[in-house]
């Protein structure tokens, strides 16, 4: 009798599992033996027994939850047998620092899971590699057409030109604290503002790691260690979203307030956050990204874990490709 | 166009008022004639194209984008002109100068419904996302950017450092771009002339009370009526009555337009004759009986004979070439009980006066009011001068308490505007029998008000985790959250299967501790009627 086809992939609601194996793709609850693709916490949880990723996603996930046991560092491109006939790869995804995808082999089938993914350069990760399979397992966190993310070097323009527009302000931008800070900063760097750049608490230690790594950030400085509020006049301030409206924003000399996510693309989005100044800047693929990567790599079908998944069905439906929607929980890009 | 674009979208990012304030007023003085005038125009809601609709935009996008993903990104961004500017096909090459503010009302004024949508397309075809976004607000009117036409005004007299009284008085006689506005203000010519000419006044408004109490012997109480408030205006031999937002309604009360032949501006409420407001002494029918009269472009005799309206006067705000409003009230209600004489009693009545010794005497009277169904009462300083807009300590509103059920949540919908992509919008059951005998929901009612931001994100939350069914942008809930919903008064009504329409509906209280099945039933909801 024929097995159907990736029947050796279970989608269940708190992650994916590939069962000859017996482990676990970025669950949501502790397991024996766990794959993690990048280092967000809704994707890498503690507490699991063993966890396969790569260094880089390893020391996030040890500053996070202090260092675990049974952590197995992979290479990108080192190849991994998990069980008998179960094989898996690390591929670079270009989200954050370690981001990867995973490509999983068995009884001649290829399947990739994205995980999180963008495909326009970062300075801060390795770039999406694009490695053909037979089912891709997508993420489609911006899986709308309206969702089109500018070139960030106008994005970075504008966070600059603001900074210029309001003299004696400061302009404090809201970012994620694992990688979209850290990328924000590089590219401010690259567009040749060499000045310091201050840092929520929060960032302080992610920096660093980031530092560890290779990745250079210029100097940088502790808004804690501000002498007063003036020494962050005409300074830019970064620090979790979380803060952007917070009783800790006090301090700061009468800021302009900015958000670097996707989500800024839509006006009423950004009201919702209080922002004055929305830069559209995102580790995500936006809809033409989504689009294009599924053609380039060209799967016989393509399974969505989460995000706006009804428009990307029907695109598949469109083009005539196969696909479904996976019910998962627990994956939440409210902050990209 | 690009500078209007951009006022809009600094606007969309604004909260200040003051920011907002200073905004506007750098564009109006910083902009051209006439661009500034169609641009004040767009701001008031005061633009009309009616060859395009947002069925129009709709349809010219639908044919650039397939239909299902249309309504995905319209649902999810919550609002037709932003959903267009951001899908709108980039051209090949490069794009054409964009039009400025006047060219682009020129077209649109030109357009018909036929040539609409190629015209509309070119024009988009010069703009970038956000000048697409600024000429498809200004093409449908509704800008929805939470500047009221009272700011955008206020704005106005800042820039040009004008009284916002005077302002808002010459407004209502003047078509955009407002030219004359702008010589007065900004050129320094004398001001339009308004005097003889049927205009409508900006209408005092008033606080609601909210818990505080008044000095009853500085406050004068009268009914609040539940009908509309009207201004009647007579000038110039012409008859006009407007609506609270300064609508031109005459054509729909043609006996009110009529039985005015005094140069005046009175201030009053619009009601049908009656026996439900007050009883017989009251005179007046329900708000249903005037409902049906509303919004008639041509009205019967049977319509004028069934439901003949009149107007309960609160009000003179001039008469006969005086302004009367910097007078205190108690002077003007002098006045107005002499006018009273003059005019015909079948359409004009005086609202009475409640006298009351104490706040506590107050009380009692307007625990009356439900049995009456009247809605309230009104509470005016006795000395305040009338002035246009809220102002505090002047006027207030005391209703009566609301209605208050238990109802089960059942359907939710995204919101727009600033509650885009949020679950806002709900629509609530009641029992239709008893739960344990099979009993079912049936819907009784539609909310999307009375409360916080945080529980906003709660219910959001609680729609996508509990949702059973999805009908388009519709969904439908598992039925297990009770709501405690306020409203005003309910009614009997055709259009729902529960026959019951509530007015004002609004979430009281989130009820988590409530099991559903103790949510009131239909037949309790009927006992609440008072038609």
């Amino acid at each position: 009798m024929m097995r159907p086809p990736f029947s050796w992939i279970r989608p269940e609601p708190w992650g994916i599992r590939i069962e000859p194996a017996g482990c676990w793709i970025d669950p949501a609850r502790p397991v024996d033996r766990a794959l993690i693709t990048h280092g967000h916490a809704d994707h890498a949880r503690g507490g699991h027994a063993q966890t396969i990723a790569t260094p880089e996603t390893l020391a996030i996930m040890a500053l996070r939850y202090g260092t675990g046991a049974g952590a197995v560092p992979v290479e990108y491109g080192e190849e991994l047998t998990l069980a008998r006939g179960v094989t898996a790869r690390f591929i670079p995804a270009g989200h954050v620092l370690g981001s990867a995808q995973i490509l999983l082999e068995h009884a001649g089938e290829r399947v990739i899971v994205t995980g999180d993914y963008k495909r326009c350069p970062d300075p801060t990760c390795a770039p999406f590699e694009v490695a053909p399979c037979d089912l891709l397992i997508t993420e489609a966190t911006f899986g709308l057409p309206v969702f089109i993310h500018p070139p960030v070097e106008d994005e970075i323009a504008k966070l600059l030109a603001a900074r210029d527009a309001h003299p004696g302000r400061c302009v404090l931008v809201g970012a994620y604290a694992l990688g979209k800070a850290q990328r924000v900063i590089a590219q401010l760097r690259l567009a040749g503002y060499a000045e310091p750049i201050w840092l929520h608490g929060a960032m302080e230690r992610m920096c660093r790691l980031y530092e560890d790594f290779g990745i250079e950030l210029g100097p940088l400085r502790l808004v804690a260690e501000a002498g007063k509020a003036d020494d962050l006049r005409d300074q830019i301030v970064i620090c979790p979203p979380s803060a952007l409206n917070d009783r800790w924003n006090r301090r700061l000399p009468d800021p302009v307030t900015a958000m670097a996510s996707g989500w800024m693309r839509v006006r009423q989005r950004a009201r919702q956050r209080n922002v004055e100044l929305p830069l559209i800047i995102s580790d995500h693929a936006d809809w033409n990204e989504l689009t294009r990567t599924i053609e380039q790599i060209d799967p016989r079908e393509s399974w969505i874990t989460h995000g706006r998944e009804e428009a990307l069905l029907r695109w598949h439906q469109l083009h005539q490709r196969r696909a479904r929607a996976l019910a998962m929980v627990g994956y939440e890009d409210e902050d990209d | 166009m690009e500078r209007f674009a951009a006022l809009l979208d600094a606007l969309v990012y604004t909260r200040s008022r003051n920011a907002k304030l200073e905004l506007i007023a750098d564009y109006l003085r910083q902009t051209p004639d006439p661009d500034r005038g169609w641009a004040l125009a767009a701001l008031t809601g005061s633009l009309d194209f009616p060859a395009v609709k947002s069925s129009t935009i709709r349809a010219l996008l639908q044919d650039r984008i397939d239909p299902v993903l249309w309504t995905l990104s319209r649902d999810y961004v919550g609002d037709t002109a932003e959903t267009a500017s951001l899908l709108w096909p980039e051209p090949d090459g490069a794009r054409a100068d964009p039009p400025g503010v006047s060219e682009v009302v020129e077209h649109l004024r030109r357009m018909t419904r036929s040539t609409a949508p190629a015209e509309l397309a070119a024009l988009l075809d010069r703009l970038d996302a956000s000048g697409r976004y600024a000429l498809l607000k200004l093409a449908t009117g509704g800008m929805r950017i939470g500047i009221s036409a009272r700011l955008a005004k206020t704005a106005f007299a800042q820039a040009f450092a004008v009284p916002l009284d005077e302002v808002e008085e010459y407004w209502h006689g003047l078509e955009p771009p407002y030219a004359p506005l702008f010589d007065w203000a900004a050129h320094g010519q004398p001001p339009p002339d308004t005097e003889n000419l049927p205009l409508f006044r900006p209408f005092m408004l008033a606080h609601p009370l909210e818990g505080a109490t008044i000095d009853v012997t500085a406050y004068v109480a009268e009914w609040k009526w539940d009908g509309i408030r009207v201004q009647t205006v007579h000038a110039a031999g012409e008859t006009r009555v407007f609506s609270r937002s300064g609508d031109d309604i005459s054509h729909s009360f043609p006996e009110i337009a009529e039985a005015l032949r005094i140069p005046a501006v009175l201030d009053g409420e619009l009601l049908v004759r009656g026996s439900h407001q007050g009883g017989e002494e009251g005179g007046a029918a329900s708000f249903n009986a005037l409902q049906q009269r509303l919004g008639r472009k041509l009205v019967s005799r049977k319509m004028l004979e069934q439901a003949p309206a009149f107007v309960r006067l609160y009000d003179v705000l001039i008469l006969e070439g005086e302004d009367l409003r910097p007078l205190p009230w108690s002077e003007r209600r002098i006045l107005l009980e002499r006018l009273i004489e003059r005019l015909p009693a079948s359409h004009f009545d005086l609202s009475q006066m409640l006298p009351a010794d104490s706040f506590e005497q107050l009380a009692a009277i307007r625990a009356t009011a439900r049995d009456d169904s009247i809605e309230g009462l009104m509470l005016k300083r006795r000395d305040s001068p009338y002035v246009a807009g809220r102002r505090t300590g002047l006027w207030y509103k005391w209703k009566r308490d609301p209605l208050l059920v238990d109802c089960v949540l059942m359907y939710a919908q995204r919101g727009s505007g600033k509650r885009s992509s949020f679950y806002s919008d709900y629509t609530f059951g009641c029992w239709d029998g008893d739960p344990d005998q099979g009993a079912e929901l049936l819907p009784v009612g539609k909310a999307y008000s009375g409360f916080t931001d945080e529980e906003l994100k709660w219910l959001d939350r609680h729609v996508r985790t509990h949702t059973v069914n999805r009908f388009g942008p519709v969904r439908e809930t598992d039925k297990s959250l009770v709501f405690e919903v306020a409203f005003d008064s309910i009614h009997p009504s055709k259009r729902h299967k529960s026959g019951l329409a509530m007015r004002f509906p609004r979430i009281h209280r989130i009820r988590k501790d409530k099991p559903a099945y103790e949510a009131d039933r239909i037949e309790s909801l009927k006992a609440l009627i008072r038609d």
